[in-house]
């Protein structure tokens, strides 16, 4: 992390102070100060909400609220990969639910597949489907926006083709363990704490090693508070969900701990994270959002990358199919989603990622997905009419990508 | 080194590909240089002669075919016929990676560099230094400073910049300090100062002139006379796809250097 550079152009007074307020921020937590107004705007919603009903941040609900984002944030970090190129894969929402029926139907009685081999079935044929999308917009060079949205059509069809023929009466139930407790199985308290100091410990671990790193080598380090903050920050977060995971939710049994939906997403998260930030791949990744001219003169096969985005995006979106189905309990020809692509585009785009290509991180679906979660969960528990939920996210979209785009403006203005 | 100031149009005879008149000492010679997109000739039989540690500057009018030669040589288009020579030796570059390997690196008009991200990763594009197959920042930060700081690039803050916040000098800059990053023995540039105020085309000069006391060879397209007269050792002519007139700056002057860009020839003595 470099230290923040001084402005050199001549601004007028308001921009100065608004510069400056931008500095003291990035100089506290570093890199990535647009994603500052976003927490803001969740931290006022989670403050309404509670005012509002008294419930919200009870134990139950809260828990209730991650498993209903789960969707949003898995679809919304394999539209990311999308994003990031500049392209987009509008048949995400049916390639999940196409995901989830597949793992119900092979776990099922009647085929009675071991999980693990239903799960590779279920994830295997998305990335196949993601792959066929990338070849036809590669090679016959037509945009992703048309060529998934009639993509999105033929999956929807053959899922429904599938359900009502594969079941009477066309639905494909949960009955596999494994796949129900995705969502609805949890760790126990003990582990729920190892959890937590576990990620705190390594997260401390990984920064003071890379930033001693630096030192040694002589070059510009971040000062020490920052890490200091982050960690501090990461641990508080840690510990308010454990202690709110581990309070009993249930109402007949106890039901205590960490449901498994939370690790297994951290886990996908890291290893997004950590392709996009520290290997060749994730950096093509940028440099072909960025500039694709750029990248193919550089000798980075273009084509060839975006072929992988769509891979990369339809298997995200079978996974999240499967923690979808896992918590609907089964998938019908009547649980019809086609919206459920348009909220994982708006997670990515909440969350921070540009439409444009070439800007965004992997947590940016995972706090977009949650700001979903908490305005799906608060209006629903405020008793707000359907019709009336969707004007609210359609609001709240169009604020956090005007508020971003502002943010983001200034910053290479006066960088 | 063969040097000749042809004074009519058009090269006398094509060179067969025996490497004849082909100086060793040269580091790129092209003999019979040939082009032709369909019905429309771009290059017609061009004889060129770039020598390491000079900078030779190739002017023509627009639609002269420069950049088709600039093209040729960077292994974007292949010629139709000619041979091209490396310190004496026949080569072929069919691709950008085979002219990367000789030791060519072009440095495009519209720069190639991705804005989205910082100045080490541009430096690195497509040639990033790894251990264990991660990405080895470290390195590539120390290198980057060091070149930036070889090549007197001295405004620019913080090698973590992101590189669309630069200026348009410095992103030149930027793009050449790549070039030589990569070990580079020819640096082309197309038109390194069309886009640039009076300071920046002063960098970018400068720049160009640290290059060849490097011992690296430049060879430089550019519309801005006076640019080329500061900075140039070698000018090289072309009038509609004929390399028509090259030879030492002295043996030219403005007006004779406008002649030759309007009309092939000049009845002019520098």
């Amino acid at each position: 992390m470099s230290t923040t550079p001084d402005s050199k152009t001549t601004t007028t007074a308001t921009d100065s102070s608004r510069h400056e307020l931008r500095q003291r921020l990035g100089g506290l937590i570093g890199s990535d100060v647009g994603i500052v107004p976003v927490l803001i705007a969740l931290v006022v919603l989670i403050i309404y909400f509670q005012i509002r009903s008294s419930v919200f941040l009870s134990a139950d609900n809260v828990t209730n609220l991650f498993i209903q984002g789960v969707a949003f944030i898995l679809l919304g970090m394999g539209e990311t990969w999308l994003l990031l190129l500049g392209e987009i894969d509008l048949s995400l929402g049916w390639v999940a639910g196409l995901s989830g029926s597949m793992a119900a139907i092979f776990t099922n009685v009647q085929f009675g597949w071991p999980w693990p081999l239903a799960f590779l079935a279920a994830l295997a044929a998305c990335t196949a489907i993601g792959a066929t999308w990338g070849f036809i917009v590669v090679r016959l060079k037509l945009p992703s926006f048309i060529v998934t949205l009639a993509g999105s059509f033929i999956v929807e069809g053959l899922l429904l083709y599938i359900l009502d023929h594969v079941f009477e009466g066309g639905t494909a139930p949960v009955e596999n363990n494994v796949l129900s407790n995705l969502t609805n199985g949890s760790l126990t308290p003990t582990f729920t704490w190892i959890f937590v100091v576990a990620v705190v410990a390594g997260s401390a671990a990984i920064m003071i090693v890379r930033e001693r790193a630096r030192r040694v080598a002589g070059l510009v380090v971040a000062p020490l508070y920052r890490i200091v903050v982050k960690l501090v920050a990461l641990a508080v977060l840690g510990t308010v969900m454990a202690i709110l995971f581990n309070s009993n939710r249930g109402t007949f049994v106890p039901i205590e701990g960490m449901p498994f939906a939370v690790p297994l997403i951290f886990g996908i998260l890291a290893v997004y994270s950590f392709l996009l930030s520290r290997t060749k791949f994730g950096r093509y990744m940028y440099a072909i959002g960025g500039n694709t001219e750029a990248a193919r003169r550089a000798g980075i096969p273009v084509n060839r990358y975006r072929i992988y985005a769509f891979m990369l995006g339809g298997f995200t979106a079978g996974v999240g199919g499967l923690f979808y189905v896992s918590r609907l309990g089964g998938y019908s020809s009547s649980s019809t989603d086609s919206t459920l692509v348009l909220y994982a585009v708006a997670a990515a785009v909440i969350g921070g990622t540009s439409l444009y290509g070439g800007r965004g991180k992997m947590i940016n679906p995972v706090v977009g997905g949650i700001i979903l979660a908490v305005i799906y969960n608060g209006l629903v528990l405020t008793q707000v009419s359907p019709p009336m939920e969707f004007v609210v996210i359609g609001v709240v979209l169009l604020g956090a990508v005007t508020v971003d785009s502002l943010a983001r403006r200034s910053q290479t203005l006066l960088k | 080194m063969s040097e000749s100031v042809t004074s009519d149009r058009g090269n006398a005879g094509a060179v067969t590909g025996s490497g004849m008149g082909v100086d060793p000492s040269m580091l790129l010679s092209l003999r019979g240089i040939s082009k032709n997109f369909g019905a429309v000739q771009a290059l017609r039989h061009v004889d060129l002669d770039v020598p390491a540690g000079q900078v030779t500057a190739l002017i023509g009018d627009n639609g002269a075919g420069k950049s088709t030669l600039i093209k040729a040589i960077a292994g974007i288009w292949e010629p139709s016929s000619g041979e091209k020579y490396w310190l004496g030796q026949r080569v072929d570059t069919h691709t950008p990676r085979d002219a990367t390997n000789l030791g060519i690196a072009t440095v495009y008009q519209d720069l190639a560099l991705c804005d989205n991200l910082d100045i080490v990763a541009n430096m690195y594009l497509g040639f990033e230094a790894t251990k264990h197959d991660i990405l080895d920042e470290i390195t590539m930060e120390l290198r980057t400073r060091q070149t930036l700081k070889e090549l007197s690039v001295s405004t620019v803050q913080s090698v973590r910049q992101l590189v669309g916040s630069l200026s348009g000098g410095q992103r030149q800059a930027i793009a050449v300090a790549r070039a030589v990053m990569r070990d580079a023995k020819l640096v082309i540039m197309d038109e390194p100062t069309a886009a640039l105020g009076v300071t920046q085309t002063a960098q970018v000069l400068e720049l160009i002139t640290t290059l060849a006391s490097r011992d690296i060879a430049v060879l430089l397209i550019s519309h801005n006379l006076t640019d080329v007269f500061q900075v140039a050792d070698r000018i090289a002519v072309m009038y509609l796809g004929n390399l028509v007139s090259s030879g030492p700056k002295s043996n030219y002057d403005m007006s004779s250097a406008v002649d030759l860009i309007t009309s092939g020839t000049t009845t002019r003595a520098a």
